[in-house]
Order: C-alpha cells, then sequence, then structure tokens
C-alpha cells in the first residue's frame, strides 16, 4: 500500500513517534495529524529511553511510519534504533531517524543499524549552518519520498533547487573531520563530562543528572538543581553559555517539554540546565564551570524562599500555592 | 535578553535578603507581615516581609526571598527598598507599573512585577488581618 502510492497523499496510516522528539519531527507529526494520519506518540521512561519493546506494543495493522530519534537534544539519552529498525523491518514499515545530535559523535552505519530514513545537521557537527541531509535507502526496502521542492529536479527530485555548494563541500569536510577524530573525542569528552557532573553532585545538594545513566552521548548534561531557578541560575553564571530548556525554545517561559515527559515535576524542570561540551572544551573550562556553578546554586539558595522552606522541614510540594 | 543597569545590579547585589524569622515565628509575630506568592510550577515564588514600628506605623524593615529569574529578584529587591519608611497605606501605592518604569523590564518579564505588587499587597494584608486594622477595599480588588 505504501508503496503503491505515497502515504503523503492518502492521508491514511499510522505512524509511531514520541513525546519528547524534538519540535522538527513533532510539528510534522501533528500536521500528517491534521492531514488524516494516525499518530501515536509514545511515552517515554524516566530516563527518556525509548526501547523497542515500547514500540512493538504500539505497532498495528496498518503502522506505515516509525520516528524516533537516535539520541535526544535535550538530555542525550540515545534510544535503542537498531532494534527498532529490525522491529520495522519485521512488520514491513518504514523506519526514520532523527540523527542529528547522533551523526559526528558516534559511529553510523544505516546497514547495520537497520535505519531507512536519517536526518541529521551540518551545524551540529561544526559544519556550517543553513545546511543538512537525508540519508534515504534504495534496496530492501527502497523508499521514495514525495518532493519537499519541485523544480529543477536536483537532488534526485527530492528537492529541487540550485544546490548551495559551500554549504554540502563544507559539511562534507566537517563529516570527514568528524569521522576521523570521533573516537579519542568521545573519549575525551566523556572523561569531562564525567567529572563536571560528579563534581556538581559531591559539592551541591538535591542535584539530579537527567536523563539515562549510561545509553547516554558524552557530549550533553542536563541536571536539575533543586530549589534554584534555571533562569536565575543562567544569569548568575552568564560567562558560561548554558541553557534552560532546550535553546531552541528558550524564548518561551515554559518549563521543558522534554524534561516534563519523563515525568519530572514542573518545579525541577524549571531548575535544570543543559550543558553541552565540544571540540573546545577544555579541562580549565570544566574546572571554571563546576566553581561558578557551585557558587551561583549556593548563592541562589541563600535568595529562595523554597530553599529556606525545605531547611525548615517544610514539604513544598504540600503547601497550596496561588498559581498565576 | 538586553537588561537595564539598574535591574543588574538588583540582581548581583540584592538589597534586603532575608527573613524575619522561621515562617512559623512569623505567623505569630504581630508587627511582621508576611507574603508569599506565585508557585514552583510558574518558575517563580516570591517571599516578601514588612516589619512595622508599632510607634509610628511605618514599615521599619523589609526583607525577601524569591526564586526565580534575574527580573523576579531585582523586583523584589527593588519592592523591598521602596517599602522602607513607608505606612502601609502608603506601600499599598507601589504598582507593578513603577517597578517596570524603574527597572525596564521587558515585555515577557512584566509577570515578575505583577507578582512582586501581590507580594506587598500580601504582607500589607497579612500585618492588618494581625493587628485588625480594617483592610483597605481596593486591596481585595486585585
Amino acid at each position: 500500500m505504501y508503496q503503491k502510492k505515497p502515504a503523503g497523499e492518502t492521508g491514511r496510516g499510522h505512524i509511531i513517534s514520541a513525546r519528547h522528539e524534538h519540535k522538527a519531527t513533532l510539528d510534522p507529526c501533528k500536521r500528517l495529524q491534521k492531514d488524516g494520519f494516525d499518530v501515536t506518540f509514545l511515552e517515554p521512561g524516566p530516563d527518556g529511553l525509548i526501547t523497542a519493546e515500547m514500540v512493538k506494543g504500539a505497532i498495528r495493522d496498518d503502522t506505515i511510519l516509525v520516528t524516533i530519534m537516535w539520541a535526544n537534544n535535550e538530555i542525550g539519552t540515545i534510544n535503542e534504533v537498531p532494534q527498532i529498525g529490525a522491529l520495522c523491518h519485521e512488520h514491513n514499515i518504514v523506519f526514520h531517524t532523527d540523527a542529528t545530535q547522533w551523526v559526528g559523535k558516534m559511529p553510523t552505519d544505516v546497514t547495520r543499524d537497520n535505519v531507512d530514513l536519517m536526518t541529521f545537521s551540518g551545524h551540529k557537527m561544526y559544519g556550517p549552518m543553513g545546511v543538512g541531509a537525508i540519508y534515504v535507502r534504495r534496496r530492501k526496502p527502497r523508499i521514495r519520498l514525495v518532493s519537499q521542492i519541485e523544480g529543477g529536479g536536483q537532488e534526485r527530485g527530492i528537492r529541487s533547487g540550485t544546490l548551495n555548494v559551500p554549504g554540502i563541500v563544507g559539511f562534507g569536510k566537517a563529516a570527514e573531520l568528524c569521522a576521523a577524530e570521533m573516537d579519542a573525542e568521545r573519549e575525551r569528552l566523556l572523561k569531562l563530562r564525567n567529572k563536571l557532573e560528579t563534581e556538581l553532585a559531591a559539592k551541591i545538594e538535591h542535584v539530579v543528572v537527567n536523563g539515562h545513566k549510561d545509553k547516554r552521548l558524552p557530549n550533553i548534561t542536563n541536571i536539575s538543581f533543586g530549589f534554584v531557578e534555571g533562569e536565575g541560575l543562567m544569569m548568575a553564571i552568564k560567562d558560561i553559555a548554558v541553557s534552560s530548556g532546550s535553546a531552541c525554545t528558550s524564548a518561551s517561559l515554559e518549563p521543558s517539554y522534554v524534561l516534563k515527559s519523563l515525568g519530572i515535576g514542573d518545579d525541577l524542570a524549571h531548575s535544570s540546565l543543559r550543558m553541552s561540551l565540544g571540540r573546545w572544551t577544555t579541562e580549565e573550562e570544566i574546572d571554571f564551570t563546576i566553581e561558578k556553578v557551585t557558587w551561583a546554586v549556593h548563592h541562589l539558595r541563600d535568595l529562595s524562599p523554597l530553599w529556606d522552606m525545605h531547611k525548615q522541614g517544610i514539604d513544598i510540594t504540600t503547601i497550596e500555592w496561588q498559581n498565576h | 535578553m538586553a537588561y537595564s543597569e539598574k535591574l543588574i545590579d538588583h540582581y548581583e547585589n540584592p538589597r534586603n535578603v532575608g527573613t524575619f524569622g522561621t515562617l512559623e515565628q512569623v505567623k505569630t509575630d504581630t508587627s511582621v507581615g508576611n507574603g508569599v506568592v506565585g508557585a514552583p510550577e510558574c518558575g517563580d515564588v516570591m517571599q516578601l516581609q514588612i516589619k512595622v514600628d508599632p510607634q509610628t506605623g511605618k514599615i521599619a524593615d523589609a526583607k525577601f526571598k524569591t526564586f526565580g529569574c534575574g527580573s523576579a529578584i531585582a523586583s523584589s529587591s527593588l519592592a523591598t527598598e521602596w517599602l522602607k519608611g513607608k505606612t502601609v497605606d502608603e506601600g499599598l501605592e507601589i504598582k507593578n507599573t513603577h517597578i517596570v518604569d524603574e527597572l525596564d523590564l521587558p515585555p515577557v518579564k512584566i509577570h515578575c512585577s505583577v507578582l512582586a505588587e501581590d507580594a506587598i499587597r500580601t504582607a500589607i494584608a497579612d500585618y492588618k488581618e494581625k493587628n485588625g486594622i480594617a483592610q483597605d477595599a481596593e486591596a481585595h480588588s486585585h
């Protein structure tokens, strides 16, 4: 059915995604819902993990597409992509993964890992901004896409328009460099990230590292500091570039929907920072960050009525707050 | 986000941080008015307390603690500064728009000034209630 007529034109069928996907996946899924498709948004576990078992439980006879990100952009949790891909192939379902956070940092093999469609982007691997790529499986199964932009037939007709040659060349070079440095860089970042998390947890009470303990990208950490508000904390450590919520949505004052989907309460979601490490992050910078964040959390707790109440033995979850 | 120098000054050097005792102690202290507004789920909680001199009827001291963003901290810090030396009724004349003007709050942060005004009103209402002073009708209209 899927191959005879492109799914995008029928408006029928079932799609499986997850609640904590990036908006780049959620918004198209919501549009497809309006067009008549049925979409299941899986609830991740408390560590943000989507397993093949979860996907299996949601598969129906009319499921045509599964789209699950390889690794989450806010918490770094790595989903069971190879297993999900294998499951999809058993059921003749097309499998797409948003691998924006994954490609360039982790070894990627679309054949081994059973991926049919994979999207990723240049700027997440030190390449130019405004250029991305989609891998489209050519055989077993052959995937055909509806054209995104019609016209001169460039990019095999999927996306017409004059090619952005500097962007493409830069993206290619960035990928080459990442591939060459990947193994050493992963080890280096993991060591720095673990140091950051371990020392912050040792120096500060009520620190929670969000995401999966082990199945997590080495370059991301998302930490909740209880009784301290994330935006206020960001302002106190303004020499360090971090984000509260995800950077893409930090113009809104809502707490992160990703953290909320893990079952983290709104209060702790408001108390979270996401920090990313990269190619130019040094150990000195990690030490500086540990010192600065420790100072800022203690300073802001001195200002925090919630911390005061906590110290007086009052359980803040039992208070009747007046919501605005 | 670009913040005004005054706002950053209040955030970096907050005035009058503290309390006049634990919440239990404050509850029975008739010279103190306590106002706690906001909610942790909304990302802002302000606690503002006034201490009134029974001789003069003026606010002798004011203290705050705030869980929130820089604008929320600065708004409540400013509120304590303005309250000192005023009578409780004069304190009720502080409006959120005054705070917005003084700190040059950006539009997305207006709610911080509203919360600060609420905290002032709640603290003053608490003081009046403890001392059997008739509440100003306007104070309830908010």
